[in-house]
């Protein structure tokens, strides 16, 4: 927490100066409009967008998120003066998030369109299709720094295949997406083709959070208030890691690498904890698991860094990155979103210039292969 | 604590601000309900803008099930991650005691009146009819 501040910025704080070469793993780009899928999306499904809409697991129009504490869950200043959603102008956000924090590479999380929530699975296949085309011409052509991902719902397992098949052959995507909230949890088998084929292609498993997948967003519920939900995005990702690990993923595919986005990462230490106790107890229950869950963790997943926890005492901070593990730990800005992280202030410990590194670019680049 | 003539009162109408720069500090200057208030352009948290922050009212409550607003368009909420803070002195409504942002005393005087002080403007044009906002720093 933070004393008055009263400095002007230091200058190695000034965007003109700043070197930080960063990789940005979760940068959101947004539709300006649907009609920018037009020349992506047959004619059948674009009149089908148009007289049918999105038919999702939750129920009544508009009942989804937004605007979940401010306008599409927008910074303030991230409004584009063209018009538009935040997220939607590529020159806006080159201005205001990619030149001045020295972005290197970011990479794309699209959310429009409740991608992965679809409920009939040939309409999402379709949408899945033309967003992953959109990511490439609207963004990673005009800006190279902009990476894009293989977006497939898991739920209609053989289009998500053909889908990742097709992508892959255009070989510049650097990761496939699946939802956080799939029908199962994501370590059930009948997803394991997907995982399959992510590893055989060497493509990480990039898993965003949030949205809504029919299942309330807690274990207690449904939440009344934002304030409540918002904490879920860890309960969440915690009960898809213990999924994950305990079915036994890592163990079939010991070269898949995942990467659970925008979940933090101040849950891990006891979730982590505790899986290996219940390990050491349980362990005739699961005879597929051949070494304890924390090993699992520490070889197959990583993290993405914000939203970051602001402990009262920075040492608690440095605590928890030391107990996570600084190779695990990727940095994201989640720009354009109110919870957005500035990589100059939102690590509010001492890092050595080796961590900084590591955390900021180097973790992630080995990741994604940059 | 030197005095600067940064705008006259019409360049920053009720519910607008103004960005100025003041000794190599970015300040911003607010009018609400009749009043100017100036605060360092800057969220002590991580570095925001304060001058796209929303100007809310107090939302207070004294139990569950009523809510009470108060202080129409005095407090800022914080472009990013939604922080509050006192627009009259920089406190935060969270934390006051330990996090704020830096604000300055603000003066408005008439420009026949400035024009007798010591305080005349060297590089603004100063119209007698007008108002200016001087703010101390």
């Amino acid at each position: 927490m933070s004393e008055v501040i009263d400095r002007p910025l230091r200058d190695d704080e000034k965007p003109a100066a700043s070197r930080l070469r960063i990789v940005d793993c979760d940068v959101h780009p947004s539709l300006r409009s649907t009609d920018d899928l037009n020349e992506f999306l047959p004619k059948r499904w674009q009149q089908h967008l148009k007289e049918y809409g999105s038919h999702l697991r939750t129920p009544y129009l508009f009942t989804t998120p937004y605007p979940r504490s401010s306008p599409l869950i927008a910074r303030r200043d991230a409004w584009p003066p063209t018009g538009g959603p935040p997220g939607s102008d590529l020159t806006f956000m080159q201005k205001q998030h990619l030149d001045p924090l020295d972005v290197e590479f970011g990479i794309l999380q699209v959310l429009d369109l409740f991608i992965f929530s679809q409920q009939n699975l040939e309409f999402g296949a379709a949408i899945q299709r033309a967003i992953n085309d959109w990511q490439l011409a609207f963004w990673s052509h005009r800006d190279p720094r902009l990476k894009a991902s293989i977006l497939v719902g898991q739920d209609g397992t053989d289009l998500a295949i053909a889908e990742i098949e097709r992508c892959a052959k255009i070989g510049e995507y650097i990761q496939i997406n699946v939802s956080p909230r799939a029908n199962e949890p994501l370590g059930r088998r009948r997803y394991w083709p997907i995982y399959e084929r992510a590893q055989a292609l060497d493509l990480p498993l990039g898993i965003h959070v949030g949205g809504y997948g029919g299942h309330p967003p807690t274990g207690g519920g449904w939440p009344s208030y934002y304030v409540e939900e918002h904490q879920s995005n860890a309960h969440t990702i915690a009960a898809q890691l213990a999924s994950l690990v305990i079915e036994g993923v890592p163990e079939r595919f010991p070269k898949l690498k995942i990467v659970f986005i925008e979940g933090g990462f101040g849950w891990i230490p006891s979730a982590v904890w505790r899986m290996d106790q219940h390990f050491e107890r349980f362990r005739s229950e699961v005879p597929h698991l051949k070494r304890k869950p924390s090993e699992y963790v520490r070889e197959n997943f990583w993290f993405t860094t914000q939203p970051i926890d602001e402990p009262d005492e920075a040492r608690h901070l440095r605590a928890l990155i030391e107990w996570v593990g600084i190779d695990r730990l990727l940095f994201s800005s989640d720009y354009p979103h109110w919870d957005f992280d500035d990589p100059r202030f939102a690590f509010k410990t001492p890092l050595t210039e080796v961590e900084r590194k590591k955390i900021f670019s180097t973790n992630a680049r080995a990741v994604y292969k940059f | 604590m030197a005095r600067h003539i940064v705008a006259s009162t019409s360049e920053i109408p009720p519910g607008s601000n103004k960005v100025v720069d003041i000794a190599g500090r970015d300040i911003v200057v607010f009018h609400v309900n009749g009043e100017f208030f100036a605060l360092l352009n800057r969220c002590p948290h991580e570095g925001a803008p304060l001058e796209k922050a929303a100007c809310v009212a107090r939302l207070t409550s004294p139990e569950p099930g009523v809510y009470e607003r108060s202080r129409v368009g005095e407090m800022l909420r914080c472009p990013w991650h939604g922080w509050e803070f006192d627009m009259r002195n920089g406190q935060s409504w969270f934390d006051p005691k330990r996090v704020k942002v830096r604000s300055y005393p603000v003066a408005v005087e008439r420009g026949d009146e400035l024009q007798k002080g010591p305080y005349v403007a060297e590089t603004f044009p100063v119209h007698v009819e007008d108002s200016y906002v001087i703010v101390e720093v």
